[in-house]
């Protein structure tokens, strides 16, 4: 069995991955990529639609655009990677990680590492998931296989498609398949605005004059052998109300319902998830509850624009290779959500060397203020032209905001 | 097939449980046999679709024949799963009481145990019950607990008889719906609606829920088969609510009951409701139905949470009158045999009614010449997610294919799915079944893509024609 | 002729209208601010998208190649355009950034390298 040992592995080789095995590679130290695709790349490679990079390089790319930067400076930097090989196993104690992988080329390869980062990214939220009843045709798919589907094999799902939820994927795809000849009856939302980007609503729906049903559900899907329509209930009183039920005819629904970090191996290897994220609880140097195992990216928690994975990436693999020479933080400060904040990632912060913190709000409002507190007293005000749920904030709270803070202080962030 | 004759000596309508049973058991004989189906792949109607439960024997009366099969049955599954290695675990299953009138029906329970002859069989106080399983409800009073009782991943183990059935000289005709029978000259001349022709001696007809459809193709007896739909929901195997044996309410007038079932793949089932339905077809779930589910449900495990499901899907139990077994000769037709009415424990009494079957084929004159050459073996093929890692390293240096990971979720390799394709389950459906790739939390978003490439690469079919469960279940439309 | 649309220079995403007066200026009302005035001017003067597709290459490993087109593209050119790009079939090696195809002014470019 081949053994291998290096000061870290990262585990995931997409935009995440490569960033943090980037960073640790910078500092001189001995890292590896473990990829279970064909390549490096991530999801990227199928998001062939542009907007990324406006702020990682004041460009606008698409994902594969965005992907070929990195994986050419992985492939400068003497970085090893496996591709085509999934972790079967991780394993730690006391520092030090075995990750068991499968691969047709290595037969399985048992590589040690003191360093670990989970960068494995998401999954998508499916049908399964939210329990759509009625039958069982061929035809459904997650916004997100369809896309492989689509860019990567070069098959098209289905001509007639509804979309239930207006995450930006689903919105996405609208348009993609629209410029395929498709033709895209509507988009499902449960809740009363949209999810995703406005810049996609108008590009992905309003171009195409494809109908948005806010406050909407599927009630049912339709077909014996392959999708022939979904029932459509609006939500009125907090409930389904059958009276306002109508019929789409459709052959192709596709799922844009959410993602959900990818954290079974995580969970094997004891990493301590939180609830509100879906994704590991860390502290103020990205590590988990489990010493030496760094987490970054979709997998820590869903991110909305690659250019924060990247960022937020980098600082893993800055930290594992801190952690790795020793370094360690003298004090950290808990940070919790306040008032209309879902949750702040990470949940420590280094009073003494600052911290950047990536938070979600719970609510959509114009000239926000973001507040951070401790103990009752505030810290920190920034103004923010626009929030809204499905945009993740980030913000940097610097050695001097946070001087002077008692350090049994909790920290609060809140907006306004 | 004897030379020169394409006349088989016994023609068994519908691979499900029951069908493939017989089949297997009749190819222990120096007989031909056909099999035929009328979907494009065996198991793909009841027995796709039900709790997996291998029964104690106490639910039915010593009166009725599927009581006597149901415990003839559950003794012959060790020696089986020996045999075709399909998944089975002799969990033990407890009937659950949390009121006083319902101990007066386990004490009935446990009386139709006794005098059927189920194995082990014992009344529980309440600590007894929760020291058997500890997850359960505080309201529980007492119960009965059957050791006899276990799990089995019923489409594993239809796919195992056919394949034995087929090693040892079974024919097996899929895509086959018998849409007449006609006698000519002595033997049946069957005729699928796609055109083919079968001739056959005898007939059996397993046909599930369209046997009372075969008998009248075959002008034999009127009787109708009544849909009664079971629905289910499907826990992540990481879930609390995992309980180490099968937990069942007491039975009501039409169903045994919500239960809540340690699948032997260690996921948890909970279902099926029952209710009357008129489409044969019909396998959709219903939100009141699966509301019903999780009420029930938490009155035996109270842990039981809906955040936890990851699929929910419908069985339709193909009721007769009676609600008895119908095995029997026909009296309106010559050398018919019925085997309708089959729902639980049809899945518990299939190798009985397999005997069973066979005895009644030999007393009506088939030549019952036991075959030397029969092997009751049929090939394991490794499965990943059960090696150690130096048995996996085995494996892969002597098939790559065994490295590359498929279905993360359940962790099957592309070996397991070309191992499927190459036992002609060529649809996703049918290589789910085999393999479990799409079973697991991600419900194939994962796999889709890469089981459609070997599948096209194994078959030479094209992306387009590859269905999800046979007939126009189309994947895709077409190429880009 | 008045056009409702909702501005995408920033995520406020105000509701704007825009049109044309009777001497042929366009006036427009609801943004906050200049961007949204100049973003509703090109969308009623100019509205362009950057088109961003599949074609299909002479590889067997990696039968779709990304394209897009390099600049944002005239919305009426859109469907001239997507028809170009099916009917390309790129030979591999193929680089990022080579152009694959213009359209009038609209240039199609290859949105990654592939070796094989």
């Amino acid at each position: 069995m081949k053994e291998l040992r290096f000061d870290a592995a990262v585990i995931g080789g997409g935009a995440a991955g490569m960033a943090a095995a980037l960073e640790i590679r910078r500092r001189g130290l001995e890292v590896c990529i473990v990829e279970r695709d064909d390549e490096l790349g991530g999801i990227l490679l199928q998001c062939i639609h542009n907007g990324f990079g406006l702020h990682e390089y004041r460009e606008d790319l698409t994902g594969p655009e965005y992907a070929e930067r990195a994986v050419q400076a992985v492939e400068q930097a003497e970085i090893a990677v496996f591709t085509r090989t999934t972790v079967g196993e991780l394993a730690s104690r006391a520092g030090q990680s075995t990750l068991v992988c499968f691969s047709a080329r290595h037969g399985v390869l048992k590589v040690s590492a003191r360093a670990v980062v989970l960068a494995m990214g998401c999954r998508e939220r499916n049908r399964g998931n939210l329990r759509i009843p009625g039958s069982r045709p061929a035809g459904v798919y997650t916004a997100g296989l369809a896309q492989r589907l689509i860019n990567i094999d070069g098959y098209i799902p289905g001509r007639q498609v509804v979309i239930i939820g207006s995450g930006d994927i689903g919105l996405i795809m609208a348009r993609r398949l629209q410029w395929l000849g498709c033709r895209v009856h509507g988009v499902i939302e449960i809740m009363p605005y949209p999810s995703g980007l406005t810049r996609n609503i108008v590009q992905c729906l309003n171009d195409f004059s494809i109908p948005l049903h806010l406050s909407h559900v599927v009630s049912r899907i339709r077909g014996l052998e392959r999708v022939e329509g979904v029932d459509v209930m609006p939500i009125r009183g907090g409930a389904p109300d059958p009276a306002g039920q109508f019929s789409i005819p459709c052959d192709t629904i596709l799922l844009s319902v959410g993602l959900i970090p990818e954290n079974e191996l995580s969970k094997t290897a004891g990493v301590q998830i939180a609830p509100e994220t879906g994704g590991a609880v860390v502290d103020a140097t990205m590590m988990t509850s489990v010493e030496g195992i760094f987490a970054a990216g979709n997998v820590l928690h869903v991110h909305d624009l690659v250019d924060n994975v990247s960022e937020e990436s980098r600082l893993a693999g800055s930290f594992a290779a801190d952690w790795l020479s020793g370094r360690r933080p003298a004090r950290q400060m808990r940070i919790l959500p306040g008032s209309n904040v879902r949750y702040v990632n990470p949940s420590r912060v280094d009073p003494d060397r600052g911290s950047r913190v990536y938070l979600r709000p719970l609510i959509v409002k114009n000239k926000a203020q973001l507040l951070v507190s401790a103990n009752g007293r505030p810290v920190k005000k920034v103004v923010k032209n626009h929030v809204q749920p499905s945009e993740m904030i980030s913000l940097s709270l610097r050695e001097q905001d946070l001087a002077g803070i008692d350090a049994a202080g909790v920290l609060e962030v809140s907006i306004s | 097939m004897k030379s020169g004759s394409d006349l088989f000596d016994v023609l068994v309508i519908g691979a499900g449980v029951s069908g493939a049973s017989i089949a297997r058991r009749l190819s222990s004989y120096a007989l031909d046999v056909a099999l035929v189906d009328r979907e494009c792949d065996v198991s793909f109607g009841t027995s796709k679709s039900n709790s997996g439960i291998i029964h104690g024997g106490f639910h039915h009366s010593s009166k009725t024949l599927k009581a006597r099969l149901e415990v003839r049955g559950n003794a012959l599954f060790d020696q089986l799963q020996a045999e075709l290695g399909f998944p089975f675990r002799r969990c033990g299953i407890l009937v659950v009481a949390t009121h006083n009138d319902e101990m007066k029906v386990i004490g009935q329970l446990y009386a139709q145990g006794v005098e059927n002859g189920s194995v082990g069989i014992e009344m529980c106080s309440r600590r007894r019950m929760l020291e058997l399983e500890p997850l359960l409800s505080p309201d529980v009073l007492g119960g009965l607990h059957a050791p006899s009782g276990g799990i089995i991943e019923p489409y594993r183990f239809v796919f195992c008889l056919v394949e034995s059935a087929r090693k040892n000289g079974v024919s097996l005709f899929t895509g086959f719906e018998a849409e007449r029978g006609v006698q000519d000259g002595g033997r049946w001349s069957v005729h699928s609606r796609d055109g083919r022709t079968l001739k056959a001696t005898w007939v059996v007809n397993a046909a599930g829920l369209f046997a009372d459809d075969v008998s009248r193709a075959f002008g034999a007896e009127e009787y109708s088969i009544m849909p009664r739909k079971g629905e289910y929901f499907l826990l992540d195997r990481s879930t609390p609510a995992c309980p180490s044996r099968v937990l069942f309410p007491v039975p009501s007038h039409n169903s045994k009951g919500v239960l809540v079932i340690p699948t032997v793949e260690g996921t948890v089932l909970v279902g099926p409701t029952a209710s009357e339905i008129r489409d044969k077809r019909d396998l959709s779930t219903t939100a009141e139905e699966l509301e019903k589910i999780f009420d029930y449900a938490k009155r035996l495990v109270p842990l039981i949470s809906q955040s936890d499901v990851i699929s929910s899907f419908a069985g339709l139990r193909p009721v007769l009158e009676g609600e008895d077994f119908f095995i029997s000769f026909s009296s309106k037709v010559p050398r018919l045999v019925h085997v309708a009415g089959i729902q639980s424990p049809g899945l518990t009494a299939s190798p009985a009614v397999g005997e069973y079957v066979t005895e009644l084929l030999g007393k009506g004159g088939v030549p019952l010449m036991a075959k030397k050459d029969f092997d009751p073996y049929i090939e394991r093929i490794p499965r990943l997610r059960e090696m150690s890692a130096e048995e996996a390293e085995k494996l892969i240096n002597a098939d790559g294919s065994y490295g590359n990971i498929v279905c993360r979720c359940e962790k099957v390799s592309e070996a397991e799915v070309v191992a499927a394709v190459r036992r002609e389950h060529t649809t996703l459906d049918g290589i789910k079944y085999f393999t479990r790739a799409g079973m697991g939390r991600c419900q194939g978003g994962f796999c889709t893509s890469r089981i459609l490439k070997i599948i096209a690469r194994e078959t030479g079919l094209p992306y387009e024609r590859i269905t999800k469960k046979g007939k126009d279940s189309y994947l895709l439309e077409g190429r880009l | 002729m008045k056009k409702e649309l909702t501005c995408i220079s920033c995520p406020i995403g105000c509701a704007m209208a825009a049109e044309f007066s009777a001497d042929g200026a366009i006036s427009v009302s609801g943004n906050q601010c200049a961007r949204g005035e100049q973003y509703a001017h090109d969308e009623l003067v100019d509205p362009r998208r950057v088109v961003t597709a599949t074609c299909r290459t002479s590889s067997e490993r990696h039968p779709r190649l990304p394209v897009r087109t390099r600049e944002p593209c005239p919305r009426e050119l859109i469907p001239a355009v997507l028809s170009r790009i099916y009917e390309l079939v790129v030979p591999v090696p193929v680089h990022l950034g080579d152009l694959l195809c213009d359209v009038q002014d609209v240039s199609v470019i290859a949105s990654r390298s592939l070796d094989e």
